[in-house]
């Protein structure tokens, strides 16, 4: 029942920011790259929430913002997902020597701290959206790897799988048939909590001035630049703050929420 | 555990030279040309060669990759583009604001963590058991540097009882001023890190509290306090103490986004003045000198595991070693 609710809060509070980056698809109230609107309007008048030091429409930065957020989440989790799986199944199918190999070079992987492996990608290659999203989601295969590893070789050790084996099914048909469908639920939690962290490191990537490149709002960036008005327009240093926090907070709770649903034996205790 | 040591020590050599690789390749195979930073933007296809021959990136990769390596064993980290200064030294002078950085704010995040996540699982019943857990929860999905603004805004604009940012020219000769400037970095650093590590004692401690060796403890006539001093908080802190080499690690990170929040040269700033200015031998520099502090925490922090636990040293070592 817990899992449940705790689900159902996530959602919603995802389905919020999801719902403003769809809109900002179709619709803003200004240019994001319009600078006409007088610089650090109050909130209220034309522009709902003010403007910026720039004179841009801070509402639409943000709606754009919501985009860039869900955009690079979305797209490293699908990056380090891909790699960390492959990696991970390679490893677990691996004999004694290559799986050693892999599992030394993840440790290393996993020791380069995210952020500072973000970093280097967007040292050499240019700050950009592809860059954050390449870099975020590198760092992130390394722990994805790690546990589609400990999670496969923990479903190849079952009898049902030797046997399967002994009766010659080739190893393809085994990932497909028996160990992904085995391994998914655990791995689906773990995805949603690296997008959680993947929306953060994105954010500091773009404070540090790192992210991707206006017009490219992000929330981070727009932290950054409203730190030195902060007293005379406090709006514009609040707002992205609690957006990334409803966002990261909703992640988080989808991932316990499907926790608890996806294992009902922890859905009793606690 | 001699064995065990000099096995682990073996891993951390391995370790380090894999990073060190690791390193080399990325920064080497990932498209861009180190030679573009030193030369201006119209520059002709000679002086880039020549670029190139100053950097010794012409020459074949693995002859690259020994001198690299060769550096590395000597200390030597090269000398920074911009400044032409030794990068070594202009990291050992970062490290001065860094290191005590990291430190205060990891001991304060640890001195609230543990008993705030105890409570948070002693007293679950209560209001502000799951209050304290709520916070905490909370606490993992705030940006590190968002934190920093705020308190910023309050503490150093409107009450103006704390510097905003920026670091002593003195360094630490005047250490009262110094600290006074790592202070609002440090409980920055400290209030999102002790949100992740409350999360980790309060689970230690449910396993603890409901766990058969903490009942017959009690069963025998040993006090709540007692039973929890002499079997609870030992078996609690296997996990813990675990989990804090990596908090340790993570603080040292944390440090590096704060810097830049306060202004405070220190070694995420130079990473950071380094990207932006293409500064090749300062990013290596940073990055092998911080990736060697994370796998010297997770060196400590296993060794520090196994001399607390003696579950573990039995398992491996086979009894006697």
């Amino acid at each position: 029942m817990k899992g449940r609710h705790t689900f159902a809060a996530g959602c919603v509070l995802v389905g919020l920011v999801l719902a403003v980056a769809v809109v900002s698809l179709v619709w803003l109230p200004y240019d994001p790259s319009d600078t006409t609107g007088g610089r650090l309007a109050p909130p209220g008048g034309e522009h709902l929430l003010g403007t910026d030091k720039l004179g841009r429409d801070l509402l639409t930065q943000l709606m754009v913002g919501a985009r860039i957020a869900l955009t690079v989440g979305a797209g490293s989790v699908l990056v380090g997902g891909v790699l960390g799986v492959a990696a991970g199944l390679l490893a677990g199918f691996a004999t004694r020597w290559l799986d050693d190999a892999l599992s030394a070079a993840l440790d290393i992987l996993i020791a380069f701290p995210t952020l500072l492996l973000a970093m280097l990608v967007v040292a050499v290659r240019e700050a950009s959206l592809g860059s954050a999203v390449v870099a975020i989601g590198l760092a992130m295969s390394g722990v994805v790897a790690r546990l589609t590893r400990v999670l496969v070789k923990r479903v190849l050790a079952q009898d049902y799988i030797t046997a399967s084996r002994t009766s010659g099914t080739p190893w393809p048909r085994l990932v497909t048939e028996h160990v992904l469908p085995n391994i998914w639920p655990t791995l689906l939690v773990n995805l949603a909590l690296q997008l959680g962290l993947a929306v953060l490191a994105e954010a500091s990537l773009s404070y540090l001035g790192l992210g991707p490149p206006p017009p490219n709002a992000s929330w981070g960036r727009l932290l950054q630049e409203a730190q030195a008005t902060v007293l005379t327009a406090p709006l514009g240093a609040i707002a992205p703050g609690l957006l990334l926090v409803v966002l990261v907070v909703g992640v988080n709770l989808v991932a316990d929420g499907l926790r608890d649903l996806a294992d009902p034996t922890r859905r009793s205790s606690r | 555990m001699g064995r065990y040591l000099l096995r682990r020590t073996a891993f951390l050599l391995a370790s380090l030279l894999l990073a060190a690789s690791l390193l080399f390749v990325l920064l080497r195979l990932l498209p861009g040309d180190p030679a573009n930073a030193l030369v201006s933007v119209g520059a002709t296809p000679e002086q880039l060669a020549a670029a190139r021959r100053q950097l010794g990136s012409d020459l074949p990769l693995p002859q690259q990759f020994a001198s690299w390596l060769g550096g590395l064993a000597r200390l030597d980290l090269g000398t920074s583009f911009v400044s032409k200064l030794p990068v070594g030294s202009e990291i050992a002078a970062r490290l001065n604001v860094t290191v005590p950085l990291t430190l205060l704010a990891f001991v304060l995040a640890v001195v609230v963590a543990l008993p705030v996540g105890f409570l948070a699982a002693w007293r679950s019943d209560r209001w502000y058991g799951p209050l304290l857990n709520g916070v905490a929860q909370l606490g993992v999905a705030v940006p590190v540097f968002w934190i920093g603004m705020l308190l910023v805004t309050v503490f150093a604009l409107r009450l103006r009882v704390l510097p905003a940012g920026g670091f002593p020219r003195e360094d630490w000769a005047e250490p009262g001023r110094a600290l006074t400037s790592l202070l609002l970095p440090v409980v920055t650093i400290a209030l999102v890190m002790s949100a992740s590590l409350i999360r980790y004692v309060r689970s230690a401690t449910v396993d603890v509290l409901g766990s058969d060796f903490l009942r017959t403890a009690r069963a025998m006539g040993e006090s709540f306090g007692c039973a929890m001093w002499r079997h609870g908080l030992r078996n609690a802190s296997v996990p813990v103490i675990s989990i804090l080499g990596i908090e340790l690690a993570t603080t040292f990170l944390g440090a590096v986004v704060v810097e830049s929040v306060f202004t405070l040269p220190g070694l995420g700033t130079l990473l950071v003045e380094g990207i932006s200015e293409h500064d090749y031998p300062v990013i290596q520099g940073v990055l092998v000198v911080s990736t060697l502090a994370v796998l010297l925490i997770g060196f400590a922090a296993d060794v520090v595991q196994r001399l607390v636990d003696p579950r573990l040293r039995a398992h491996v070592g086979g009894g006697r070693s």
